[in-house]
């Protein structure tokens, strides 16, 4: 492997954390949305939100991807590669996430919305200064898990042809007849990416010592 | 639009057919060696071998950060270069299994942390030892608190083996978008394969809650 192989590998990594941080970005506070709709039973929309969940949560990523890559088009919807890539991952993990906001609402105590609303706290409120900071922090490993799978599944974008980690790695094997090095190399890039979600993790956990729910 | 979609797949429903039976089997398959090898891994990490423990934990820990499809190719690519030649559909079927096998030691790991040490003790007392403390003591309970992650690890085998399309296994996602490349017919194609990935998923959450039950009701 030369040195543009190695750049190559680089800007390989750069494209898979930019897609899979994108998706996050994304799909993280829309699963916040959906299980706020479950939490609350939204009359109507409970169910078709319980079933979208259901659906995505059963779906691989490839056969997704492709989907919304070669479909959108014949609706007149062109979208770029990359736009779909990150679509695909964001819609997946939307719908983990919303299970994992939804597994510590339902944890939630009930005594302090109690006493938030018999303070006369407006909804919105009660929301964002006694229920989010507390349900952020319980959910916390949960959703640093679901964003290393994320990265696991990110190199499912690489069918429809966005060159991430892994489609660099391959196409440097293709090229020297080596193939082994180049995914070795992606291998140990993997492992840095997700480790530093890990350790951000254990910072953010460090940050501040009062448990969820305390 | 949609309705020559539905018209073409209805032509092309023995192809469609064909990749979702291929999907059941690759995944069956995968599954029961992966089941195997995890509980082998698994009495491996319990054993209180202090070298076979620490090896095998970094070897779990360094598969679990692996992308599915990055080891994928690392077995279909990669074994060749030490001379074993196998075919497309056996490299995927390997892959699975390796991987998911990792999984599946580290989840049986979790269940077993959790198991509470006074029925261990028991059992040691009435002198099992080994294979019979591991098969008659450890493993039933284990495995019956396992059975909803391995029921998990079940959907998330079905999900990897999509990835097969990238080495050309013939599988659900590989028919899809060989009849959406002839015919051009993406929407009706892959939707189709969707919705028989769910009713996959959902027969395995049928299956697993049909089992926590019947374990309830026998206990």
């Amino acid at each position: 492997m030369g040195r543009g192989d190695y750049l190559a590998l680089a800007a390989g990594a750069a494209n898979t954390i930019a897609v899979s941080l994108l998706a996050i970005a994304i799909g993280n506070p829309l699963g916040l949305g959906l299980a706020l709709i479950r939490w609350g039973k939204v009359r109507g929309l409970d169910g078709i939100v319980a079933a979208l969940v259901s659906l995505l949560r059963a779906t691989p990523s490839v056969t997704l991807v492709l989907l919304i890559y070669f479909a959108l088009p014949t609706i007149g919807l062109e979208v770029p590669r990359f736009a779909a890539g990150v679509a695909t991952l964001a819609l997946g993990t939307m719908a983990y996430n919303c299970e994992i906001w939804r597994a510590v609402l339902l944890a939630f105590p009930t005594d302090q919305l109690d006493a938030a609303r018999a303070f006369g706290m407006p909804r919105a409120l009660r929301f964002r200064l006694v229920i989010l900071p507390q349900i952020a922090r319980a959910a916390l490993p949960a959703l640093v898990n679901e964003m290393t799978l994320i990265i696991k599944v990110s190199p499912a974008v690489a069918v429809i042809g966005v060159i991430e980690t892994t489609r660099a790695a391959n196409r440097i094997g293709a090229a020297t007849y080596k193939p082994i090095p180049p995914l070795l190399v992606a291998l140990a890039m993997y492992v840095v990416i997700i480790g530093a979600f890990v350790v951000v993790q254990r910072m953010l956990e460090r940050w501040r010592p009062a448990g969820p729910f305390a | 639009m949609i309705p020559r979609g539905i018209e073409v797949l209805w032509e092309q429903r023995d192809a469609i057919f064909y990749g979702f039976v291929n999907t059941i089997a690759i995944t069956a398959v995968a599954a029961v060696c992966a089941g195997f090898l995890g509980l082998l891994l698994f009495a491996l990490l319990i054993s209180r071998v202090r070298t076979i423990e620490v090896a095998l934990t970094w070897l779990i820990d360094l598969m679990r950060c692996v992308p599915f499809m990055l080891f994928c190719y690392m077995i279909y690519y990669g074994l060749p270069s030490f001379g074993i030649v196998i075919g497309n559909l056996t490299a995927g079927i390997v892959a699975l299994t390796l991987y998911n096998a990792a999984y599946i030691a580290e989840l049986l790991r979790g269940g077993y942390a959790a198991l509470p040490r006074d029925g261990i003790e028991a059992g040691h007392a009435f002198g099992f030892h080994g294979w019979r403390l591991l098969t008659r003591i450890i493993l039933p309970p284990v495995l019956l608190s396992s059975t909803p992650m391995l029921g998990n690890q079940l959907i998330q085998i079905i999900k990897d083996s999509a990835f097969l399309v990238i080495i050309a296994v013939q599988e659900l996602t590989f028919a899809a978008n060989s009849i959406q490349a002839t015919y051009y017919v993406p929407f009706a194609s892959f939707v189709c394969a969707i919705i028989l990935y769910w009713l996959l998923c959902l027969a395995v959450e049928a299956g697993v809650r049909a089992v926590v039950v019947k374990a309830e009701t026998q206990r």
